[in-house]
């Protein structure tokens, strides 16, 4: 009973690290560049086909590409934002939201038709493998691993935007920037690093993501419903909050795969309803 | 104005002719499935375009009604006309509730909110026993209407649907140039200032939220009635996206916008359809190249054009 529990528990903390990240960069675009990006997801799946196709056809192993693809994928998100999601700087978000939902459709299309949608799996990595015994569950290496580096890239990623000069820079453009960019600062240039680091992000968490579940074309699809949802929980303003809503929520989901297994993906949605009816603006946000 | 209402009236009756004369040009199923989309596009429209609401969960409406109508009328034995009413009811409720929840939040917030809800309706029908699963209800009967006119033949079912379509085009029609409407326009261009005039404007976008929501139901009815079936491609987010597109292909916020985006739309996936998921590569392409290079849609475009040269 404990070790089923456990071990669903280890399950959720698991989604909820890949939530949390992924909610993480969603909450850093929609900061500075009022963009909510629906190709998240896509960019997710990017990272773990980048991932996948690098061991395949070039051999090159885990932790190359763990740096790579986010460089790929995020230098790919920063040509596409200066390219096409600059132009619709100053419309109604809801444009924003649309083309990078186009996007979402032409990658997802175009892998669907190279690699189909049957899974492809990815191997952990040779250090990674194996567990250890915790006496109530067993914990495999590399999940450990996940939530571990998950738990310190939102730490970091909560630390710059919060602590540093250059987070400093980064909120003071999310409230005015266009005072900021008369204290000199390259404030375009800015909104473009910023779309990559978030696209980054997502890639990122598509590598971690390789060796657990499956590598498909519609990995990033089914996540980012989720991930929305989670957004729209913590509410997108506080980074912390995401995170944390994340976690939890990974969490809640793990726990009802425990009690009512039917229900597990569809809680999600219902805590988002009933965090409508009661705090209407999020649990961590403010309402505008 | 005068004369520009002349033409509009013009132009409807030509497209009534031209929707009765269609079936003798173009395969009745092409032309059914055309009419079945663009009302549930105008649907859409009323609430995209007259009250500013995106709505990325509509398949959520579209998608029940067209399994709760293939249930009633196959396993029910019910008939054709109570499994439509039953469809379009059971959408219109499921709109009160989405949209009550929904319209807590506004811009992309409810966006966001609607397809999360849309989301939850997939994955219960994924999993609800009676809905076939991956395979979705199929061999639904045409039945008869009123218990006399067999609609198994495709020109019948023709004619009947595009009844229907008149019926729904009608009544958005009439939101559209109802006082309501105006209202619903003033919220979508300036809601403090409607909230400062004393409109109740959570009311006005639940009213326009529901009559989309069994609007879309109906269409979602019609959808079963004609295709025979009932699949999980219609609660899909893929499809939610579909109407995001026809809307904005056709031009929203005009009454005819999204009948034109839905017959490129069919004709585009008609086309395409031996290309396989290059369908999804080609709908994400004319997407962004939408939203980047002419927003106003066709009936936009052409619309902005007459206006500049007359």
């Amino acid at each position: 009973m404990l070790n089923v529990l456990s071990g669903q528990l280890l399950i959720g903390l698991i989604n909820g690290s890949f939530y949390a990240l992924l909610s993480l960069g969603l909450a850093v675009i929609f900061g500075l560049l009022e963009v909510v990006n629906f190709a998240h997801g896509a960019q997710y799946m990017l990272g773990a086909f980048v991932a996948w196709m690098g061991l395949h056809y070039l051999g090159v192993g885990y932790w190359w590409v763990l740096i790579l693809a986010p460089l790929a994928v995020g230098l790919f998100g920063m040509v596409f934002e200066r390219l096409c999601l600059r132009r619709l700087r100053g419309l109604d978000p809801l444009y924003s939201l649309l083309l990078t939902f186009g996007l979402a459709l032409v990658l997802e299309g175009i892998f669907q038709n190279a690699f189909g949608i049957s899974g492809n799996s990815y191997p952990v990595p040779a250090a990674l493998e194996g567990g250890t015994n915790l006496g109530f569950m067993y914990l495999p290496r590399y999940r450990a691993w996940v939530v571990l580096v998950s738990a310190t890239v939102c730490c970091g990623s909560w630390f710059i935007i919060e602590k540093t000069r250059l987070g400093a820079y980064l909120r003071a453009g999310t409230e005015n920037p266009a005072l900021l960019q008369a204290f000199g600062v390259n404030v375009p240039l800015m909104f473009s690093l910023t779309y990559g680091f978030g696209a980054a992000l997502a890639a990122f968490a598509g590598v971690m993501a390789a060796p657990i579940y499956q590598v498909t074309p519609l990995m990033g699809g089914n996540v980012i419903m989720v991930v929305f949802a989670v957004v729209v929980i913590g509410g997108m303003g506080s980074i912390g909050g995401s995170i944390l809503t994340g976690l939890g929520l990974g969490l809640v989901e793990g726990l009802t795969k425990f009690l009512y297994a039917p229900a597990s993906d569809v809680v999600v949605f219902v805590v988002m309803a009933l965090v409508l009816l009661v705090r209407p603006a999020g649990l961590f946000g403010r309402q505008r | 104005m005068r004369g520009r209402a002349n033409a509009s009236t013009w132009a409807y009756a030509l497209l009534v002719a031209a929707g009765l004369a269609a079936p003798f040009f173009a395969y009745p199923v092409f032309a059914m499935n055309v009419l079945c989309l663009a009302l549930f596009a105008s649907a859409f429209n009323l609430l995209l375009g007259y009250a500013g609401l995106l709505s990325f969960g509509h398949a959520a409406f579209l998608g029940s009604a067209a399994y709760l109508t293939g249930q009633a009328v196959k396993a029910w034995g019910l008939p054709i006309e109570i499994g439509i009413l039953a469809g379009t009811a059971a959408a219109a409720l499921l709109g009160l509730i989405f949209g009550a929840l929904a319209i807590r939040r506004s811009g992309i917030y409810f966006a966001m909110i609607t397809l999360g809800f849309a989301q939850m309706v997939y994955f219960l029908v994924l999993q609800a026993p009676w809905t076939g699963g991956e395979d979705g209800l199929q061999g639904i009967p045409r039945g008869k209407l009123f218990g006399v006119v067999a609609l198994a033949g495709n020109l019948p079912m023709y004619y009947f649907v595009f009844a229907l379509f008149l019926a729904g085009f009608w009544v958005i029609h009439r939101t559209i140039h109802s006082p309501f409407g105006q209202v619903l326009r003033a919220i979508r261009e300036n809601e403090p200032r409607a909230v400062s005039l004393g409109y109740d404007v959570d009311r006005y976008k639940l009213v326009a939220f529901v009559i989309s929501a069994g609007l879309s139901g109906l269409a979602g009815s019609m959808k079963a009635l004609i295709f025979q079936s009932a699949t999980l491609s219609d609660v899909h987010w893929h499809r939610s996206g579909q109407v995001v597109l026809m809307t904005l292909l056709g031009g929203m916020g005009t009454p005819l916008g999204p009948f034109v985006g839905a017959l490129v739309v069919v004709a585009l996936e008609n086309y395409l359809a031996s290309y396989g998921s290059w369908v999804t590569v080609i709908t994400g392409g004319v997407f962004m190249a939408c939203v980047l290079a002419f927003r106003r849609g066709i009936v936009g475009e052409v619309l902005a054009l007459v206006k500049r040269s007359f």
